[in-house]
């Protein structure tokens, strides 16, 4: 008996420290200037790569050559070659991008430039602006609906989720949502989506296809004024279960049963927590800690916090994938 | 099959869609300021014609684009007193067109212009009056305060110099009745926080030209010799509301210390400075809208017609009763850029928010402060808590 406690407990023990396998996250540091390269197997920072005034959005491209990172206050979005880990080149964004997203097949990257309320739709291949759709006022979380119909943006001081046809670059509806709406996700199945509202502090759940909020996500912190409950980053797992929330100055990570839509746990990560990513294998999720300068790694079977990584100053968003 | 056709219509209205048939809900909000600009000392600080004004045409702006998805519709009728009117008669004259109005004017003539429209329902929007009598033994039913009041504006600043442990306060009064109402909120905010005035001093106001052509080599002999043989202490907290000394003070101390209060580190609702929680945007916004800077006013009257804007678009109404039960329940709250949510107080109709504390250049804090704990909101921290409000609302 003690035997076998014991060997499962150095099983768990190995399954919490070893590799990720090899996957690599690149994080934008909004304050230095610079994104940190984050190896996932050493758990530590392999390279600094400067970039442009106030890195904020960023991606890896769907075929993995570029990570794409939008440099706001350059007016522009910098193509990092992840070959040479250094800037290659850069796409033609209109004014203060902050968030995009990219169509499926990795074409077309949408836009959202804050301080002219459209968005900006951008060929990639071609690094070429081809076209514009106006928004709401400053336009900020993007999102794609998963058969690339439907384009979300949310416009933050106007307090709406807008739907816009891809095809016709036309806004067909805009739910409104409460106060600062920051971040919206998608589920895998396109059944939901989940728009998070930074002032409104709550994460509104949208039918896609009637165009209504049928639930909202609330969340309530023993010891913390509802001020400090700032919800932005989302994540949701491909099985659809299983969402994380970031929640800014509440320093947390709300874990969120996605079929019943309530909070399950609080894990407890950096100051000021912001935007987050999985590993591909989602054993992992990346969150980036604001005011505290590092990245918290959370285990997600387990549900906890095992590693926290020191970056640049005011991390910000962040990409993983395949290295 | 009329009845089909309405069931339809109906059922397509709840859904917030772009394609409208009907005309927009119409929200007209009155304007009214008070006459004149008051000169100030710094030649870079005197305000525009427009000061106040111009934020609430952002606003306006602001409110028209999420309005255009909505169809609704926002309209700005601007009314400027000429020295001598009355201000209740204009707000009378408002009142027949509009049942908001957003008012830049001192705490009398609020009081009689809100006392004027209340018959008939109509809301004030106090955008630039920040005495506390306002939200006190003066408040009304039908008076919101967008502006804060002096006693939050003390307290978001002593909040700060005691957290930088700068507790020994030597302060300098002037003789006007601002200053003494702002110097009235500085005592009270020192004994709340744990500061110390060691030495009160009161700067006559003699009259005089705030522009001369030798003014420096005047001011720079009159201010170390009006500041001399002083007890110890760690900064010179200023009271002077009608710009005749306080920025004067900076760098002339006989003793070389910090200067708060009306110069050096100047607690404001808004600076032209702040660019956090996405304030740039609102900033540049504002700049390419009106071609100069925003300043406190600008956003106190902003912020008073997003909140109309905020609550006509949650209840989907232009009905004044309605818009005004939205705006004191519960559910309203208004982001203004400052970190999060503001709401209002239920006992008394102030926006509780944020103080931001400048320097002129850069905003170098923002109270309440770390650690100054509240059992409902850290904004109560800042000015009358409900236990100590003598507002008693129907």
């Amino acid at each position: 008996m003690w035997r076998h406690c014991l060997v499962s407990g150095i099983a768990v023990w190995l399954a919490g420290t070893l590799p990720a396998g090899a996957f690599i996250a690149y994080v934008s540091n909004e304050k230095s200037n610079t994104i940190s390269v984050i190896d996932t197997d050493k758990w530590a920072v392999i390279k600094t790569i400067k970039v442009g005034q106030r890195p904020r959005g960023i991606e890896f491209t769907r075929d993995g050559k570029f990570v794409l990172v939008a440099v706001g206050d350059d007016d522009t979005i910098q193509m990092i070659d992840t070959a040479t880990q250094e800037v290659a080149d850069t796409l033609p964004s209109g004014p203060d991008p902050e968030l995009f997203v990219q169509d499926e097949a990795g074409k077309i990257l949408y836009v959202a430039n804050e301080n002219d309320n459209t968005v900006t739709i951008v060929d990639i291949e071609k690094r070429a602006r081809v076209g514009d759709v106006q928004v709401g006022v400053e336009p900020e979380g993007m999102a794609i609906s998963p058969d690339g119909r439907f384009l979300i943006n949310t416009s933050e001081t106007t307090n709406m989720a807008h739907f816009i046809d891809t095809a016709a670059r036309q806004i067909v509806a805009s739910v409104l949502v409460d106060a600062r709406p920051r971040f919206a996700q998608f589920k895998r199945d396109g059944s939901e989506l989940w728009v998070s509202s930074e002032i409104g502090g709550t994460v509104a759940i949208i039918d896609p296809a009637k165009h209504t909020v049928t639930t909202k996500i609330t969340f309530d912190i023993p010891g913390l004024r509802k001020e400090a409950i700032q919800p932005v980053g989302i994540n949701i797992t491909a099985d659809g279960k299983t969402g994380f929330v970031a929640l800014g100055p509440a320093n947390r990570v709300a874990v969120v049963d996605a079929a019943s839509h309530r909070v399950t746990k609080y894990l407890l990560v950096g100051q000021r927590v912001w935007h987050m990513a999985f590993t591909p294998d989602e054993k992992f999720l990346l969150v980036t800690n604001g005011v505290s300068n590092d990245v918290s790694v959370i285990d997600v079977a387990a549900l906890k916090v095992i590693k926290t990584i020191q970056v640049g100053e005011l991390p910000w968003g962040i990409t993983i994938a395949k290295q | 099959m009329i009845r089909l056709i309405v069931g339809v219509v109906v059922g397509l209205s709840v859904l917030v869609t772009t394609a409208f048939a009907a005309d927009p809900v119409e929200i007209g909000i009155g304007y009214i300021n008070r006459a004149g600009v008051k000169p100030t000392l710094s030649l870079v600080e005197q305000p525009a014609a427009n000061d106040g004004v111009a934020g609430a045409r952002l606003a306006i702006e602001d409110n028209n684009t999420t309005g255009k998805f909505l169809n609704q519709h926002f309209t700005l009728d601007e009314l400027r007193l000429r020295p001598g009117d009355d201000a209740a008669k204009a707000a009378v004259a408002l009142a027949d067109r509009h049942d908001f109005i957003i008012a830049d004017l001192p705490a009398d003539a609020l009081l009689k212009a809100a006392d004027a429209v209340r018959d008939r329902g109509t809301v004030l929007l106090n955008a630039g009056a920040i005495d506390d009598r306002l939200r006190e033994e003066d408040c009304r039913a039908n008076v919101i305060h967008a502006a804060p009041t002096r006693s939050m504006l003390a307290d978001g600043l002593a909040q700060y110099l005691v957290w930088k442990q700068w507790k020994r306060w030597m302060m300098v009064v002037g003789s006007r009745e601002e200053d003494k109402l702002y110097a009235e909120a500085l005592r009270r905010a020192a004994t709340r926080f744990g500061a110390k005035i060691v030495q009160e001093r009161i700067f006559e106001d003699t009259g005089g030209a705030r522009r001369t052509d030798s003014g420096v080599t005047l001011i720079q002999r009159q201010m170390p010799v009006f500041t001399q043989q002083a007890p110890a202490y760690d900064v010179l907290v200023t009271a002077d509301e009608n710009e005749v000394f306080a920025s004067y003070l900076p760098y002339r101390t006989w003793d070389p210390r910090p200067v708060a209060g009306s110069a050096g580190l100047v607690p404001k609702s808004w600076d032209a400075a702040q660019d956090q929680w996405g304030a740039v945007q609102m900033q540049n916004r504002f700049l390419k809208l009106n071609s100069r800077r925003m300043t406190a006013l600008d956003m106190q009257a902003w912020t008073a017609a997003r909140m109309i804007g905020e609550a006509v678009s949650r209840v989907n109404s232009s009905d004044h009763k309605t818009v005004l039960d939205f705006l004191k329940g519960p559910d309203f709250s208004i982001a203004a850029f400052k970190g999060q949510r503001l709401t209002l107080r239920a006992w008394n109709l102030q926006l509780r928010q944020p103080i931001l504390l400048v320097d002129g250049r850069m905003v170098v804090s923002v109270s309440p402060q770390e650690g100054f704990l509240h059992q409902v909101s850290e904004l109560d921290t800042l000015g009358v808590d409900r236990p100590e409000s003598r507002c008693k609302l129907p």
